[in-house]
């Protein structure tokens, strides 16, 4: 009896410390945010209740709905485009060819590399490189740097995000891959099923979870877009690429809108668990059906 | 796929493959051979940027670790990074082992884990603004602030992470020791702590590559401090580079190096715990 509760009395002081600290560093900053979202607090100095006007004010800011709008579509293409590529790539690094731990360890080379410097490497290719192609090529679209026009800048950032996040996609869909038992393709093949066929009704029911996965990290990761941004573009041109994070790192910090921008934290908190939340469901429904 | 019915290398997708390294390869050859230039060897044409140098130095490299005070930077950056990952697999594997073993017959632990799980839901944006407030007022606006937000923040993937691990684990080992006399503590870093090895190296792995490349979180909570992890001093001196990319390239090339290397010895452990981390 002794030894039992010498487990449960270490556990419980083991738990109390761990919980405090998660309470203190990650739920009462989200309640203080959330009663900041409430004032007209800049950041500094005294400020007072405005009751839900921040968030009235949110629905009507034109900056914030581009923002919201930049962040899905560039977080929405990215994880179309990433997932397409990295279930190729893994089909290819999965199949019966040469140097295949060498080429897998290149391919996740990328995903170690830091965010801000990729981007900064990536930015001078844009500015540069691929202006000198197109020119040398003729080609009229190229030959503008990417960068500075308000409809293709969002699309370089998508490139580099890519980049990066084809790696990690690409090692989980291969982890995927190597659960599918050898004896069902061994099954298709005898009832004939090649190439796409095999594919869609072979291979992809099976790694479906791993598609889940991938969906739910890609996007995101890619809603809370932040170090690309800050490395290519700085939201511009004219705010055209400024994502939800950034908008809220660089107004609510030094823009003197700690309260508004607070309300917007709130709100895209809110979304971050809808979407998920929604991805989840609407996988599992799918797994159930097959 | 035809080929994956028989047993013979398909040639095709092999090339196909290598080819396709160049698109990992062309930004990073393309860094290595401008920071190892001279701005006079960078004419307007493409072959100015992509051409081999002309002479072999190193100046730039020299001079990049001279305005990035790269050293100093290399130096946080590693007490962050080895900080942040030490105690989270310390407190993490303890805070698993007390939570996963209670989580069974108690409800009360049962909602701590849920509760501290649904932090992964939180974006840094939303904690960011209060966090730089408080951890001033706390007086750890600093690297010892980093650390302990670095240890939160990555709590609720590595909770679940050693939970979902010791529920593997038979309880019998635990009991057999608790015959033998031992304290529930000496238990856990005798018998759990050792067996719980190869999730210590997903958790590591996982925090390393989370932690290491991390803008965010340094950049509001230490500035002011004057000090800076890698990634910042490459933002922070951005602008002194202005249009030299020779030395801008040598500086981003020293900030990768670091991590590059670290894949290159440990390339096994950060691929399997990469799978472990989000497939688990």
């Amino acid at each position: 009896m002794g030894k039992g509760n010498d487990r449960k009395r270490t556990f419980l002081l083991i738990t109390i410390p761990v919980v405090v600290l998660f309470f203190v560093f990650n739920t009462l900053p989200l309640i203080k945010g959330f009663i900041y979202s409430f004032t007209n607090f800049k950041g500094y100095g005294s400020y007072e209740w405005v009751g839900l006007r921040n968030y009235i004010d949110l629905f009507g800011d034109a900056r914030v709905g581009r923002s919201y709008l930049f962040t899905f579509k560039y977080a929405i293409v990215c994880t179309i485009i990433v997932n397409i590529i990295s279930l190729i790539l893994a089909l290819g690094l999965n199949g019966r060819i040469k140097f295949k731990s060498a080429l897998r360890g290149i391919y996740f080379l990328p995903n170690v590399l830091g965010g801000l410097v990729v981007g900064y490497i990536f930015s001078f290719i844009f500015t540069y490189i691929l202006p000198a192609v197109g020119t040398a090529i003729g080609s009229d679209f190229l030959s503008r740097n990417m960068l500075s026009s308000t409809s293709t800048a969002w699309f370089a950032i998508v490139i580099v995000g890519a980049w990066q996040s084809v790696a990690m996609n690409t090692i989980i869909y291969i982890s995927g891959l190597q659960t599918v038992p050898e004896d069902v393709y061994e099954a298709g093949s005898l009832d004939g099923a090649t190439g796409w066929k095999k594919f869609r009704h072979l291979t992809f029911p099976l790694i479906i979870p791993f598609f889940t996965i991938n969906m739910v990290l890609c996007m995101k990761n890619f809603l809370m877009v932040f170090d690309q941004i800050m490395a290519l573009t700085k939201g511009g041109p004219a705010q055209s690429t400024e994502s939800i994070s950034y908008l809220i790192y660089q107004n609510g910090m030094s823009g003197g809108q700690f309260g508004f921008q607070s309300a917007n934290a709130v709100v895209f908190f809110v979304v971050i668990v809808a979407v998920s939340v929604f991805q989840l469901s609407a996988s599992s429904k799918k797994e159930e059906q097959l | 796929m035809e080929n994956q019915d028989t047993k013979k290398v398909s040639w095709p997708i092999t090339i196909l493959l290598i080819l396709g390294c160049v698109t990992i390869f062309f930004p990073l050859y393309m860094a290595v051979v401008i920071a190892l230039k001279q701005p006079s060897e960078m004419t307007n044409d493409i072959m100015g940027a992509l051409a081999l140098p002309s002479s072999f130095s190193l100046s730039n490299f020299a001079e990049a670790m001279r305005v990035t005070d790269f050293w100093n930077s290399l130096g946080n950056s590693l007490i962050i990074s080895v900080a942040a990952v030490g105690l989270s697999v310390l407190i993490h594997s303890i805070a698993g082992y007390a939570i996963g073993r209670s989580m069974a017959d108690s409800k009360a632990y049962k909602f701590v884990y849920l509760y501290i799980v649904s932090g992964m839901f939180v974006p840094f944006a939303i904690l960011m603004m209060p966090l730089v407030k408080q951890t001033s007022q706390m007086g750890i606006g600093n690297m010892a602030g980093v650390i302990i937000l670095y240890i939160v923040f990555y709590m609720p993937m590595n909770l679940m992470l050693y939970t979902g691990y010791l529920k593997n684990i038979p309880i019998a080992l635990e009991e057999a020791a608790r015959v033998d006399g031992a304290s529930t503590w000496k238990t856990y870093w005798n018998i759990l702590f050792p067996i719980m090895k190869p999730m210590h190296a997903t958790v590591a792995v996982l925090t390393v590559l989370g932690t290491w490349n991390d803008v965010m979180t340094p950049l509001v909570i230490m500035s002011g401090t004057g000090r800076n992890t890698l990634p910042l001093a490459q933002l922070t001196f951005q602008t002194q580079f202005g249009t030299n990319y020779n030395l801008a390239f040598a500086s981003y090339l020293l900030a990768l190096i670091p991590i590059v290397i670290f894949y290159l010895i440990c390339q096994k452990q950060i691929l399997n715990g990469v799978v472990n981390g989000a497939v688990k």
